[in-house]
């Protein structure tokens, strides 16, 4: 079944190439390495959750109601500032590749990407903002952007909210604010999170007290996609888990003034401790998965993703010359799954997914 | 409440689902007595935790809870983790009260951003007073870690807010002094 209320005929995704579907937009918006604090902060997200009043959450909704809210949202006045060239695409009308597309790019979770009732997603044109429609709530409206920034972020998706707040009636309890389908998102209903790229902490195995200090501060640390995903590529994604009884703003301050830099610092003090006096063990390191990337005919994900974080240390750190930033940065992107099988084939089966990230990754550095 | 047929108020509360369509009954003494509705003696607590939505569910229908609204039960939440509606909040309060607490490090009630800002006056002063009370059951309970939580966070109310309130509990007073 179509989802004839949000699909767009013609529509393309703002990443894919208009005339030719093997090419894909190899750079994240939010991989930007010239972004404030982006040799440690990959990047900064804001996402609200919120359902509109007089319709059962998602789960529990019917397809007619699902398709509703789908419509209700859709018609919501999005600032154009923010939501310049919103395309709205309709879940069941999107293939499974385009949907893993989306979940890599981190504009959908993995959850929506494989349910099967009526859902959409708008993504803007520079990617940095997305609405999912009849996840878990009836909206998750996320800004990503790259590096430390925050405090935009949250000034976006606040705008977006006061302009959408106008149009659509919410769920709201004066004592629990806003309702959502898990008590654990309500209150004021946002998560702040940030992407953070921690490998001297994870060589000197002082990201354990990290962990430990985030779990007193009642964060949670999550890996590159998010929930249930390990820390591939020394990836660390650090959000708010309390919601009620603290206001966003209270959370922005936490999270802008004592949080991030505080682990921004330890990091980079680590990266300063290790070149100064492990210089050898860093170089061994770093030349050792350029080595390794230069020269392997196949490769898992998870290794590349293992061996492009040495890379991109190094690379911040100024010790390989060769390997621009952006490069590594590209590359974690390219060498997921469905990237790659935009590029090389979506035919491939496992072992021939693995050489082709072989060959590709060769390719770009030159091995 | 008042009662459906006339403006006194209602005692016999009583919610029908049937086929998916949720119909809600209140009545005064009068009339329920006219409906055939028979009043029963009951304990003075009992009578205090009726007030609760939730409880007054379980007693009409004597079987686990059920949201009116989208028919969600407690079982089906809690084998799920998820909640069916915003109603559910309310059938469900009593279960969810500490449940949320813990979830939320402590946190019980809302603060910040509300989809009206009109509505925020209200709610704060709500707040402030809830917050009072709760702080003068803590005293009272020689809990002074929660109490002292909850001072600082009347503290912080009054900070932040200054000049909107009239008329509501001031952050300086002592516990149990709730202006009325």
């Amino acid at each position: 079944m179509k989802d004839e209320s949000a699909g767009d005929a013609g529509r393309q995704l703002p990443f894919r190439h208009a005339d030719d579907p093997t090419k894909v937009r190899s750079l994240g918006p939010w991989l930007d390495p010239a972004a404030p604090d982006g040799d440690v902060v990959i990047s900064s997200r804001v996402r609200i959750a919120r359902n509109l009043s007089g319709f059962p959450f998602p789960k529990r909704a019917s397809d007619p109601q699902r398709h509703e809210v789908i419509e209700s949202v859709r018609r919501a006045p999005w600032p154009e500032e923010i939501a310049s060239g919103l395309i709205w695409v309709g879940m069941r009308d999107s293939s499974p590749h385009e949907r893993e597309l989306l979940v890599e790019r981190h504009l959908i979770s993995r959850q929506f990407a494989q349910s099967d009732t009526p859902r959409a997603v708008a993504v803007s044109s520079d990617e940095s903002l997305s609405v999912m429609v009849n996840e878990e709530d009836h909206m998750r409206v996320q800004v990503l952007l790259p590096g430390f920034r925050l405090g935009e972020a949250f000034d976006r998706v606040e705008l977006l909210e006061g302009a959408i707040e106008e149009h659509l009636d919410l769920a709201f309890s004066s004592r629990w604010g806003y309702l959502t389908a898990c008590p654990t998102n309500l209150g004021c209903g946002i998560r702040l999170s940030v992407m953070l790229h921690l490998p001297a902490l994870r060589i000197t195995n002082e990201i354990e007290r990290v962990r430990r200090a985030a779990k007193d501060l009642h964060l949670a640390v999550r890996g590159f996609y998010g929930e249930g995903s390990e820390s591939a590529g020394d990836f660390y994604q650090v959000s708010n888990q309390v919601t009620l009884g603290v206001s966003e703003r209270e959370l922005l301050e936490e999270f802008c003034q004592r949080i991030v830099p505080e682990v921004v610092e330890y990091e980079r003090s680590s990266r300063s401790l290790l070149a100064e006096r492990n210089s050898v063990l860093l170089d061994d390191r770093v030349f050792r998965a350029l080595g390794i990337l230069r020269s392997a005919r196949m490769l898992g994900l998870e290794e590349s993703m293992k061996l492009l974080s040495r890379l991109r240390m190094g690379s911040c750190l100024g010790r390989l010359d060769a390997v621009p930033i952006e490069t590594v940065n590209r590359l974690f992107l390219m060498v997921q799954p469905a990237h790659l099988r935009t590029v090389a084939g979506l035919e491939l089966d496992d072992d021939q997914l693995r050489e082709a990230r072989g060959t590709m990754v060769r390719k770009v550095l030159g091995g | 409440m008042k009662c459906d047929h006339c403006d006194k108020p209602a005692v016999v509360h009583e919610v029908v689902i049937k086929d998916g369509q949720k119909t809600e009954v209140h009545l005064c003494e009068a009339h329920a007595s006219a409906a055939g509705y028979v009043p029963q003696p009951q304990p003075l607590n009992q009578l205090l935790s009726s007030i609760s939505p939730a409880n007054q569910i379980v007693r009409k229908s004597g079987a686990s809870p059920t949201c009116p609204a989208c028919g969600m039960t407690l079982a089906q939440f809690r084998q799920h983790g998820n909640l069916g509606c915003e109603t559910c909040y309310e059938t469900f309060e009593g279960v969810l009260e500490s449940l949320i607490e813990r979830a939320h490090a402590g946190g019980t009630h809302h603060i910040g951003r509300s989809p009206s800002g009109a509505a925020r006056a209200t709610e704060l002063r709500e707040l402030r007073m809830k917050l009072v009370r709760e702080l003068d059951e803590a005293v009272a309970a020689e809990q002074y870690e929660r109490a002292a939580r909850l001072r600082d966070r009347l503290h912080g109310l009054g900070e932040r807010d200054e000049g909107e309130a009239d008329g509501s509990a001031s952050p300086d007073q002592a516990p149990g002094q709730v202006n009325e």
